[in-house]
């Protein structure tokens, strides 16, 4: 189309100045909190800043990562689900099901059992099942997201719970009769000396930017939580954007319990229990709004970085494990002000343009 | 009332005689993207109804929020009983007697009329609510208003007419010294009108000041007494009601130095050419009854703009959601380009070619939290596709060319969209609609909330693209527009099509009397026909 409407051209160009200057170091803040814990944790304690601590607390923190980056979509969106720590129990646990007990099919009077990478495949998708069943209630029944995933959290865990009678599969090593061996190799094992875990958590990651940045859902996505009205309006599916990312979150959560069941080579019942709350800590600490609408996935992975730089500074100084839940949680709760004073900023800015 | 007139119909500022008891002085309130309130001074007489007029947008909402204690002003002061006050919440501007009934009634429907009266400040013996004490109270207030209703009974099972009563009743409770009503008939049939016309009278007999606001211009007339007119967030004139008569209103409100975009003659296709839009017998049922649209059948060729003017309530913006496939409760046919819509979701009229620019922009037309750039391309994201992204460049080039062509003033296209004026902030939805490459643009009211200038060029933009072969509809409640750009005009009334005119054919009068035709008052407004 050329809508060729005579009118002088008004040249743009983007401006910087002082004022954008300040703007970007403070949007940019949570890498900068980021950079200075490490720096405080390196001077503080020599054992801090090594190759090998590295690599043990970026693995810890992967776990949180592929979590809060289903998460991050969710908020994005304006949502929230509560049910991801139960997930992560819930897949944990069907992976040991499947794994020792196998699927035992009456009729036949057989017993089925899966090799690894279909355990890891039907895991991931209990985990969309799950997001989808979030997803239905939120948009079919109009429940608020934070009461839909509520009910999940408790069916889910309750599930988990069920599948052995509230008791551990342990030794999930496999029976190389079955084939399903190697499912330790998951949580344990590495490619070129850095562990699978992280390995996952940089591929998650660099898909979950790519798909947030560069493609229209990811588009429609920060629409729909910008102003969900507005969104449809311009002809964006609202609930199917709603269903995906609650579906995200569901395989991302699932994959985080696939991933802590191998590292422990058992599945617990009572595994990833407030997992979620962590989880969206790093989503807030990365700078995303829980209102919706802004944010960002590099923000999530920093986020979950200073959460696990904290714990594990923290651990490496001796301090109690009391005082990192108080410092933790006012880490989180400074982040937020941040985030609050960025708002009122930026709308003292638009003001002035005025 | 004591005050005497003089007859000098063109009187600004203060008036002869009679102290104000309220004085708004050099009032400017400034919001994100735009000045809603430039310097405007504003008097309120004790014992008349004090009417605030304007278009949408002017200003009149953001003036009372300021009265009221809702919203401070960024300069400016409130003067009462000649000393300055400053009112940091509605409650301090309540103790001070002034009270606000606004366009959405703030009620409590789970809780009964007399909770709803006393609530947050609620009559108690040490700590405990004085039920019965309240009841009684509101009983009394009730009769007042000659309401035969229980204190008792739940606001949620009361009409919308009896719920304005139980708002008033709020306010007289609190000993009202200055009463501001917000559209207060929007909502009320012919006899609450009446009713209320009637409390109002009372009031001012017991030396109540009224401000009220309302677009329904006989009515100002009738029951006005000072009438303040706000164009584009400025003073335009003040005058007691008695000196003034509609076509000065009317003048006043729009101004008659908008240099508007003229009509242009256009060249159609052969009589012949099929219509690309279609609405035949169009039907909106109402909650409760009746219809909102009733039997709405027009067409729409290429190249023409085809303007509905209607005033608040007569269907408007219910016309252009059922067109939008919003309203699947609605009867009648739609074609586009001959074939006709059934079920199609808004994507998929989209992409048959319709597209709506909405009349509430901040709710409906745009992303707040994107930028410019992004709210643009947000409606045809597939447009800019390499496989499986989104290609930055052809998206910056297609935003950069429809900035430039639409002249949207923004410092670059990655600003936040909340730092655009509302004018370009208009633009841009306008913009994002036009990369749909839409046949059919549906306008709703497009020049709402913004200045003179940028009205002027939102005209020659749709008469470009009018010029282009576009189809384009758009809505309006303001009568000056009718006579600029489109080459047809439908009047629009309690959901019927009440006149349809040729551009050659227009006239106001005409227009006003098809759009009030339907009109249910009990008393036949004189003044509203003499334009």
């Amino acid at each position: 189309m050329s809508t060729a409407i005579a009118s002088p051209a008004s040249p743009v160009r983007p401006k910087t100045s002082g004022l954008s200057l300040g703007v970007l170091l403070f949007r940019l803040r949570a890498l900068i909190a980021l950079f200075v814990l490490i720096a405080v944790f390196s001077v503080l304690t020599p054992s801090f800043f090594t190759a090998q601590n590295l690599i043990i607390l970026v693995g810890q923190t992967a776990i949180n990562a592929i979590m809060a980056l289903g998460m991050t979509f969710v908020i994005l969106t304006g949502g929230i689900d509560l049910s991801v720590g139960s997930t992560v129990g819930l897949a944990a646990m069907i992976s040991g099901l499947l794994i020792n007990r196998g699927v035992e099919i009456p009729p036949l009077g057989v017993v089925l059992y899966f090799n690894i990478p279909m355990v890891i495949l039907l895991c991931l998708c209990l985990g969309l099942l799950v997001g989808a069943f979030n997803a239905i209630l939120i948009t079919r029944f109009n429940v608020a997201p934070f009461i839909a995933t509520l009910g999940t959290l408790y069916i889910a865990r309750g599930a988990a719970q069920l599948s052995n009678d509230g008791a551990t599969f342990p030794n999930l090593v496999g029976n190389p009769e079955l084939g399903n061996t190697g499912f330790p190799i998951l949580g344990a094992g590495s490619v070129l000396g850095i562990p699978i875990v992280i390995w996952i958590m940089m591929i998650f990651a660099a898909v979950a930017a790519f798909v947030a940045g560069k493609t229209p859902f990811g588009r429609q996505v920060y629409a729909v939580g910008g102003n969900e009205r507005a969104a449809e309006l311009s002809g964006i599916y609202v609930n199917r954007i709603k269903m995906s990312v609650y579906m995200i979150c569901g395989l991302c959560a699932a994959m985080t319990g696939l991933i802590t069941a191998s590292q422990l080579v058992a599945a617990h019942p009572a595994v990833g229990e407030s997992y979620e709350l962590n989880a969206i800590a790093a989503v807030v600490l990365g700078g995303t709004s829980l209102s919706g609408g802004r944010g960002a996935i590099w923000g999530t992975i920093v986020g979950a970085l200073v959460i696990g730089v904290l714990t594990n500074g923290l651990v490496l100084l001796g301090v109690q494990e009391f005082w990192k839940k108080v410092i933790t949680g006012l880490v989180i709760i400074l982040a937020v002000v941040l985030d609050q004073l960025q708002e009122r900023f930026q709308q003292r800015l638009a003001l002035k343009r005025a | 009332m004591t005050t005497t007139h003089q007859p000098d119909s063109s009187a600004r500022g203060p008036f002869q005689g009679g102290a104000p008891i309220l004085v708004a002085e050099k009032i400017t309130k400034r919001f994100p993207g735009t000045v809603a309130l430039d310097t405007v001074d504003f008097s309120v007489y004790a014992g008349a109804v004090n009417v605030l007029i304007g278009e949408n947008g002017a200003g009149k909402s953001t003036l009372m929020k300021i009265l009221a204690g809702v919203d401070r002003p960024t300069s400016g002061r409130l003067l009462l009983d000649g000393s300055p006050v400053e009112f940091k919440s509605t409650r301090e501007a309540a103790q001070a007697g002034i009270g606000i009934i606004f366009q959405e009634l703030n009620l409590y429907p789970n809780l009964s009329i007399s909770e709803n009266i006393f609530v947050a400040r609620e009559l108690t013996r040490s700590g405990v609510v004085r039920h019965r004490t309240q009841e009684q109270v509101t009983a009394e207030l009730l009769k007042r208003l000659e309401q035969p209703l229980s204190p008792g009974m739940l606001v949620r099972d009361l009409r919308m007419g009896q719920q304005q009563i139980v708002e008033i009743a709020k306010a007289l409770s609190q000993n009202v010294r200055i009463l501001i009503m917000d559209e207060p008939t929007s909502a009320l049939t012919g006899a609450e009108t009446e009713a209320l016309f009637r409390i109002i009278s009372d009031l001012k007999a017991h030396g109540v000041a009224i401000i009220y606001i309302s677009h329904k211009l006989e009515e100002i007339l009738r029951i006005g007494d000072y009438l303040t007119i706000l164009r584009d967030g400025k003073l335009a004139a003040a005058a007691p009601a008695r000196t003034v008569d509609l076509p000065w209103i009317i003048e006043k409100m729009v101004g008659r130095n908008v240099n508007a975009p003229r009509h242009r003659t256009r060249v159609y296709a052969k009589e012949a050419d099929r219509p690309v839009l279609e609405v035949k017998n169009l039907r909106l049922p109402r909650v409760g009854g009746g219809y909102t649209l009733e039997n709405v059948s027009f067409t729409l060729r290429r190249g023409e703009i085809l303007a509905i003017f209607g005033l608040m309530g007569a269907g408007r913006t219910e016309l252009f959601e059922c067109l939008m496939g919003q309203h699947p409760e609605s009867s009648g046919e739609v074609r586009l380009n001959g074939r006709k819509l059934r079920n199609e979701t808004i994507r998929g009229r989209i992409d048959l070619g319709m597209m709506l620019v909405p009349e509430d922009r901040q709710r409906l037309g745009l992303i707040q939290k994107l930028s410019v750039a992004h709210n643009i391309t947000l409606a045809n994201l597939r447009r800019f596709m390499t496989s499986f992204w989104l290609s930055d460049r052809r998206e910056m080039e297609e935003i950069n060319a429809i900035i430039r062509s639409l002249s949207i003033k923004t410092q670059s296209p990655t600003q936040p969209i909340t730092s655009l004026s509302g004018g370009n902030q208009q633009k841009v939805v306008i913009a994002k609609s036009l990369l749909t490459e839409p046949q059919v643009l549906m306008l709703d009211e497009p020049t709402r909330g913004i200045d003179v200038g940028a009205k002027a060029e939102i005209f020659e933009i749709m008469n470009e693209l009018a010029g282009q072969g576009l189809a384009v509809l758009f809505v309006s409640s303001e009568l000056p527009e009718m006579f600029t750009i489109p080459d047809r005009v439908i009047v629009l009334s309690k959901g019927k099509i009440t006149g349809e005119f040729l551009h050659d054919a227009l006239s106001e009068e005409a227009l006003v009397l098809a759009a009030g035709a339907r009109r249910q008052t009990e008393h036949p407004v004189t003044a509203g026909q003499s334009v």
